[in-house]
């Protein structure tokens, strides 16, 4: 308490140059690439979500232009004058690797935990910036290597052909001995790179949430945004060092002739899956618990109302963190795992289908006796209540392991974690987007572009992705180029909602670009009384530095 | 937002030269297509070529055996009656073992399956289906009732306790409730009969190659069929194999699954069975099926750029048809003299169990008991590897 006199003054002095001097902006370069302000920051890592976002969904678009028809009718051509057909179906892997590794580790986690993360944490715990701001600029540019060294795997051979071809899961030995040449390598190199990025960024995180928090913001007064990023990052936390274990591994096993997962050495591939799943499990749950920290903010905004069983809503996500760090082998019902073990896995999973009911129902619960309406954000956030639900319950269908022996590795698991993830995850990305986007711009979105983008959207996800159910319940496998012709009519109809998706991206980006530059100009709170966080008493955009004078929360 | 498009640049460039290719040459598209319609025969392996060259000249041909018994060619007369037997192919039929494209599960073949599918259709479906239906009505009632037109002032209720333990405890029930039919499949899935027969299924990029420990160990390397090769034999495209895993109908059958390079995964949804071929491991699965008839599946752990190309078709065929086709594989039936052509292998414990010293077979080897109406059970010595297996496959990790 000594210090507060001292830090008043200090802010006192930044008022001062505020009035004079507008703010004290730095420069181009030094604001964008030796930035340490955590609303640049945020704003670095939305713009390299959306770049990343545009690679990874091009990529899905290929995919599902290849799958349109039987047989292979583009692979060959993109592969280039001289392939074979191995280094065209070489391709579709390499495809299928890009695709999930961008949109998990390049888009998805950015997106959530840098961007929204970054922009708002500090933001409504009333704290000036993150508690680490230089690191946080590294969090930032480990990424864009990362991510080159990705991009830069497809040029260089990788087994059959240019590229990894492994899938995002890597399993040992085909990304071992099965996949020689540098692609693999700087793929691995590429996982650490952005691992530590977001280990960073996650200490960065906890540090800033238990100290920085305003006076009087106890931890059962915090936003459940900031709560669900709290859960996050201590999952980041736990769970990518174990993945950069499991990948150093597989480094050693391909160039220094270690024989952690090589059988033949005493080694075991599964011991591969073990590592990678218990990184893995708790990583579908880094994607979607910062959503579900977002739709809590939006549901109650645009319900008029404080969120139901905050509490409950709260140790929820603390709930399901850990429950998610015990389920990883429910990805393994396949590989001859004991009875017994399979037993507990399914149970294991099946438990997490309560606190996620909990949330469901307090959502609802939110709404019921509220004061409605309904622009964008709240329509993403109905949207995803509704979507997120369909994918939690196949979750269940999955988690019976006699039942996966059939679903395993089928498009009916595509299907379950698209309706999770694509009509989840992202969708609660938009909502976030929408919901934030005057507070981060000064700017409002179009009102009618944004739902002609979000119906467009949602009819066009799930044309994409609802029958791929029926796919996988009738035997289709995944990560194929080609399929037998009993499945074209489901395949046609996916990529015909593929299409209607992208197009409605076409109006996200018209609208984006249009609000950025000829937007209404934004109120401070554009939502009314609903909206109750700290971020919506600052002006909009936030002055480079708030918070000058820390907030006193009762 | 010049970052931003140079960011988007530099990584279009990158990745999309491909798709380059592509606009430069959209002419080419059409023919590519014709040209490779036998889309994964492109460069195939030396294994693959021998076998489809042969069995486009005559698809009749008694099939290649390679392994420990490619020596012993069977007789002509043998081989002939092979073909009438079981066909040289028994014809698919459309909705059996195959998929049909419609919105179900396939149709199930095997004790496991019938109960597994009746767990997903009458238990899974219904529950998940009323849940998801259940979660839209509230939500649409909420929208209806409390959009700010027709309710004006928000309540500020945020606690409801008697609720929340409601909509926690119900959730619960409702697992249980499919719990335990889940732990009652899973129970049954791992306690098999007593095998009649056991097929040792070895996955490798790109084929499968199936040995038959308890017919003298031959080996049946199965690869897929060009598309014209399906075509001509009436089956479905990217299903069709030129040599198929034959088995009797009504046989319990344990199938051991390995690979010998990257993980693949044994498939065949008309009979609830999916297990990986992991290389070092052996794992275990079995099935049991009445009905004669072909039954496909496919790969189904990514393995390679072939992975869409290895597909596996089982054939169910009669005990008579089964003995018949093992002959002509230059096997042995368990318990019936052996083959009166040259077997190179005779004495070898591991492919001739029958020629083996007694001392070599594993005590308590073999199904003597047989409730089948097939002599195919009869089995008096098995592989030791294969008792190993039993052993060891599947109990653990």
């Amino acid at each position: 308490m000594t210090d507060t006199t001292a830090n008043n003054l200090h802010f006192e002095a930044h008022e001062h140059d505020h009035h004079h001097e507008a703010e004290h902006v730095p420069g181009f370069f030094t604001r964008w690439f030796l930035s340490t302000n955590h609303k640049d920051i945020g704003t670095l890592y939305l713009i390299f979500a959306i770049t990343a976002g545009i690679i990874g969904g091009t990529i899905s678009g290929l995919m599902r232009t290849e799958l349109m028809h039987p047989g292979i009718q583009y692979l060959q051509i993109w592969a280039g004058p001289h392939a074979t057909m191995d280094e065209a179906t070489h391709l579709w892997n390499v495809l299928v690797t890009a695709h999930g590794l961008i949109m998990v580790f390049f888009m998805v986690m950015p997106a959530m935990i840098g961007g929204f993360g970054n922009w708002f944490v500090p933001l409504m715990i009333g704290a000036p910036d993150m508690a680490f701001p230089r690191m946080n600029n590294i969090s930032f540019w480990l990424l864009v290597p990362a991510f080159l060294l990705l991009l830069g795997s497809t040029q260089f051979a990788g087994g059959t052909g240019n590229g990894a071809g492994t899938g995002w899961t890597l399993y040992a030995p085909l990304s071992t001995s099965g996949s020689p040449g540098p692609a693999v390598d700087m793929v691995i190199f590429s996982l650490h790179l952005a691992g530590a990025s977001s280990i960073l960024g996650a200490i960065n995180f906890i540090t800033t949430i238990f100290n920085m928090r305003a006076p009087g913001m106890t931890l059962h007064k915090m936003p459940l945004f900031v709560w669900s990023i709290l859960v996050t990052v201590f999952l980041l936390l736990l769970a990518l060092p174990v993945l950069a274990g499991a990948i150093t591994m597989l480094l050693t096993d391909r160039n220094f002739n270690t024989h952690f997962f090589d059988a033949q050495g005493g080694g075991d591939p599964l011991l591969f899956q073990h590592l990678f799943w218990f990184f893995g499990h708790p990583e579908v749950y880094i994607m979607i618990l910062p959503g579900f920290g977002m739709i809590s903010q939006v549901i109650a905004t645009f319900s008029r109302k404080p969120v139901f069983g905050y509490l409950g809503m709260a140790y929820a996500m603390v709930a399901i963190g850990v429950i998610g760090f015990v389920v990883w082998a429910h990805h393994m019902f396949t590989v001859g795992l004991d009875v017994n073990t399979k037993m507990y896995f399914t149970a294991a999973t099946m438990v997490i289908a309560v606190p996620t009911g909990i949330k469901i129902f307090s959502w609802i619960a939110t709404m019921w006796g509220g004061s409605l309406t309904f622009e964008t954000p709240m329509l993403w956030a109905l949207g995803f209540i509704f979507m997120f639900t369909v994918g939690g319950v196949t979750g269940v269908v999955l988690a019976n392991a006699g039942v996966d022996t059939i679903f395993q590795d089928t498009y009916y698991v595509v299907a379950h974690f698209h309706y999770v993830l694509s009509l989840g995850a992202v969708f609660s990305l938009f909502a976030g987007f929408y919901y934030w986007f005057p507070k981060m711009s000064g700017r409002m979105y179009n009102e009618t572009l944004g739902k002609i983008h979000f119906w467009v959207f949602f009819i066009g996800v799930n044309v994409l992705f609802f029958p791929m159910h029926f796919l996988g319940m009738n035997g289709m496998p995944r990560r194929v180029p080609d399929y037998a012709d009993a499945f074209a009519h489901w395949n046609y109809i996916a990529s015909v909602g593929y299409f209607i998706m992208a197009a409605s991206m076409g109006v996200f980006f018209i609208n984006l670009f249009w609000s950025l530059f000829a937007g209404r100009k934004a109120p401070d709170n554009p939502w009314g009384e609903g909206a109750t966080t700290l971020e919506w008493t600052l002006s909009s955009p936030p002055p480079f530095h708030q918070f000058s004078t820390l907030p006193r929360i009762d | 937002m010049k970052t931003f498009d140079k960011i988007f640049l530099l990584a279009a460039s990158l990745f999309l030269a491909p798709a380059a290719a592509l606009a430069q040459q959209p002419a080419s598209a059409p023919t590519a297509s014709a040209a490779t319609a036998g889309a994964p025969q492109g460069k195939p392996a030396p294994a693959s070529d021998a076998i489809s060259a042969k069995s486009q000249a005559s698809p009749a041909q008694p099939s290649q055996v390679v392994g420990s018994e490619t020596g012993s060619a069977p007789a002509p007369s043998n081989a002939q009656e092979t073909q009438s037997a079981i066909g040289p192919l028994a014809k698919p039929t459309p909705g059996i073992g195959q998929p049909d494209g419609k919105a179900h599960l396939q149709p199930q073949f095997t004790p496991i399956g019938i109960e597994a599918a009746w767990f997903h259709d009458w238990i899974l479906m219904p529950v998940v289906s009323v849940i998801s239906i259940f979660v839209l009505v509230l939500l649409l009632a909420a929208v209806f009732l409390f959009r700010r037109g027709r309710h004006p002032q928000p309540s500020r209720t945020t606690h409801n306790t008697a609720l929340e333990i409601v909509w926690t405890l119900v959730p619960v029930l409702i697992l249980v409730a499919i719990a335990v039919p889940s732990i009652r499949l899973l129970a049954h899935q791992y306690d098999p009969p007593k095998a009649d027969l056991t097929v040792k299924v070895t996955g490798n990029q790109w084929y499968w190659t199936y040995s038959y420990p308890d017919n003298g160990g031959f080996e049946v390397v199965s690869n897929i069929l060009s598309d014209a090769d399906d075509q001509k034999r009436g089956e479905p495209r990217l299903l069709g194999v030129d040599e198929r895993m034959v088995v009797p109908q009504g046989a319990v059958v344990k199938v051991i699954v390995t690979a010998s390079d990257v993980i693949h995964s044994w498939a065949v949804p008309a009979f609830w069975v999916k297990m990986d071929a992991v290389p070092g491991r052996l794992n275990e699965t079995w099935f049991k099926v009445d009905r004669p008839g072909v039954y496909y599946g496919q790969c189904s752990e990514l393995c390679g750029a072939r992975h869409g190309f290895m597909p596996i078709a089982v054939e169910v065929v009669s005990p008579a048809q089964f003995a018949a086709w093992v002959a002509s594989k230059g096997g042995t039936m368990p318990g019936a003299k052996k083959p009166t052509g040259p077997d190179t292998t005779a004495g070898s414990p591991i492919t001739n169990p029958q020629g083996a010293p007694a001392s070599t077979t594993a005590p308590g080897g073999g199904t003597s008991a047989t409730p089948a109406p097939t002599n195919v059970s009869a089995g008096t010595g098995r592989p030791i590897g294969t008792n190993q297996s039993q052993a060891q496959s599947s109990r653990g990790i």
